[in-house]
């Protein structure tokens, strides 16, 4: 039962990946969806910068990477990936297909959260004569902090359901050591700590999303 | 100070074409308390909302102190508009911020430093009473302790102009009372022009020395408070002054009361000012007997409107003579039906 091909190393090494696969990603799709699920909200018809040019094009654009599934996704755009970071194999080559799947994730799940802004706020921050930035920046993003907590975790937590996947270029990670060892080689035992960690794993983010959220909500 | 000419604005969704305000002229004298009432859909929130162009007009022109505010630029206009404080039916606090960050923030938007900021914010908590709350939440508040927020808030920036849009409706009449009282007090103490909008006519009763009265985007009538309240002209305006001044009288009077034999009714308008003696005169001078039936007394801002009904019983040439008396224009009485 408690026996294993797998080497505490080996072990240790897939964690490390996925940390990496989900954090780096996590950092450059926020950098990325974050303004850009903000720029869906204000350019909105009727938003406080309306641009019909802006959310025509962008917003297709985020549908569209939204309806990929990660898998395909993945090798879709080999060819980019190669591009950008010149290797197909690999964690690094896991790392860009993860980015752009999960920004435009972030880019909704943001929208979302901001939209559910009162838009009484929006009224008193132009009565107040706050400029377009000031909105954002005193009024929506303080106001829907909370919300944006939340799904930022939804969003670390898909992530990582994402690199499970990364395993099909190379990826690495526990995702990638479950299906290799513990599927292909019926490595029960590292099937069930896999499982048991990805649990832990997920409990953990949301716990911690939950608080956080909480405590700027007030709660 | 605050004048709209010709004030028109269409809305347009799905090709269909909405009016919401049709031709509107209004001018608010530096130092009034100025009330626009309506029923909902009359089109005052969108007249508010012109004052700082929240709503730009689809035709005609807002001034404000003798500028145009169709002629400023973007930036021009958010300077403008720090000069027209607002306050807002639901409050609209942020909930994830302090009472003083709630307040403060017109003032961090402008660039403030902080021991300015601090000086005001705490100077206006104290005004409003709640100086003790700086560090609560909006959450921790009740309904009439929020809207005091709003009102400090939107007084940081030093404004010369507070818009109320529906600021009490959210309140209950205590509370609503406490806060025309701290509009007053605005009003009183900083010189701020005052403009309401509500569906309540006790609102405008108690604070406001003008009113229009607002209907399908159109103002109705406008004028005095006293004067309005005294002789409306128009059926919406009649029926928002029967909200609060009774000239009706009640049927179970009428009932004791219709069957009086040799009998007329008159309705006496009571003037404070007044003095001449009515009822001496009519008892003495005609010989005939007086009853007073109904009276009705009302305080309208710091003035008083009221009315008597008297029943006059006697001989009919009498009578006859008695109503010639009471029709003089300096008593300006009117005959009622039984």
């Amino acid at each position: 039962m408690f026996e294993t091909t797998v080497t505490m190393d080996q072990f240790i090494q897939s964690m490390i990946d996925t940390f990496y696969m989900v954090g780096f990603s996590l950092v450059i799709g926020s950098i990325i969806g974050i303004p850009l699920g903000i720029l869906l909200v204000v350019t909105r018809p009727g938003g406080i910068i309306e641009s019909k040019l802006f959310y025509k094009i962008m917003n297709p654009i985020v549908n569209i990477f939204r309806s990929l599934p990660f898998i395909i996704l993945l090798v879709a755009i080999i060819p980019f990936t190669r591009l950008i970071v010149h290797t197909s194999i690999g964690t690094p080559a896991a790392i860009v297909p993860l980015i752009i799947y999960i920004a435009p994730f972030i880019a909704r799940v943001v929208e979302n959260s901001i939209l559910e802004v009162d838009d009484g706020i929006i009224e008193a921050a132009e009565s107040m004569g706050a400029t377009p930035f000031q909105t954002i920046w005193y009024f929506l993003i303080p106001e829907a902090l909370g919300s944006l907590i939340l799904s930022l975790t939804t969003a670390t937590i898909g992530l990582l359901g994402a690199t499970a996947m990364a395993g099909a270029v190379g990826g690495g990670g526990i995702g990638d050591l479950a299906i290799s060892y513990g599927y292909q080689r019926f490595d029960s035992f590292i099937m069930l700590v896999t499982v048991v960690v990805l649990i832990v794993f997920v409990q953990v983010m949301q716990s911690f999303g939950n608080w956080l959220a909480a405590k700027v909500r007030r709660e | 100070m605050i004048e709209m000419k010709h004030i028109s604005k269409t809305y347009t969704r799905k090709g269909v074409e909405t009016e919401a305000l049709h031709q509107v002229n209004l001018k608010v004298n530096e130092g009034d308390i100025y009330g626009v009432i309506g029923y909902s859909g009359a089109g005052k929130s969108t007249l508010i909302r012109m004052i700082n162009f929240l709503e730009k007009p689809t035709s005609g022109q807002v001034f404000i102190n003798g500028i145009d505010l169709g002629s400023y630029s973007t930036s021009q206009l958010r300077d403008a508009r720090k000069n027209i404080g607002m306050i807002f039916q639901h409050f609209n606090l942020l909930n994830s911020k302090t009472i003083f960050q709630n307040v403060a923030i017109p003032l961090v938007l402008s660039k403030v430093n902080k021991t300015q900021i601090k000086d005001r914010v705490l100077e206006l908590l104290d005004f409003v009473g709640l100086a003790d709350k700086a560090e609560s939440y909006p959450n921790e508040l009740s309904g009439g302790q929020k809207q005091r927020i709003g009102i400090a808030r939107a007084l940081a920036s030093n404004p010369s102009v507070l818009l109320c849009d529906e600021a009490t409706s959210a309140l209950d009449p205590q509370t609503t009372d406490s806060i025309l009282n701290l509009l007053k007090k605005i009003n009183e103490e900083y010189n701020i022009t005052i403009l309401i909008i509500t569906h309540e006519m006790s609102i405008i009763q108690k604070v406001c020395n003008r009113v229009a009265v607002m209907e399908n985007g159109e103002i109705i009538e406008e004028g005095n408070v006293l004067d309005v309240f005294g002789s409306p002209q128009q059926t919406s305006t009649k029926k928002f002054v029967q909200t609060v001044i009774h000239d009706e009288i009640p049927a179970s009077v009428k009932n004791k009361i219709k069957d009086v034999p040799n009998s007329r009714l008159f309705k006496v308008p009571f003037d404070q000012n007044d003095t001449n003696p009515i009822v001496n005169d009519l008892i003495r001078t005609f010989n005939i007997t007086v009853n007073i039936v109904f009276a009705s007394i009302n305080e309208i801002k710091d003035d008083t409107i009221g009315y008597l009904v008297l029943q006059l019983i006697g001989e009919k040439d009498l009578l006859e003579k008695a109503a010639g008396y009471l029709s003089h224009p300096e008593i300006g009485a009117k005959e009622l039906a039984k």
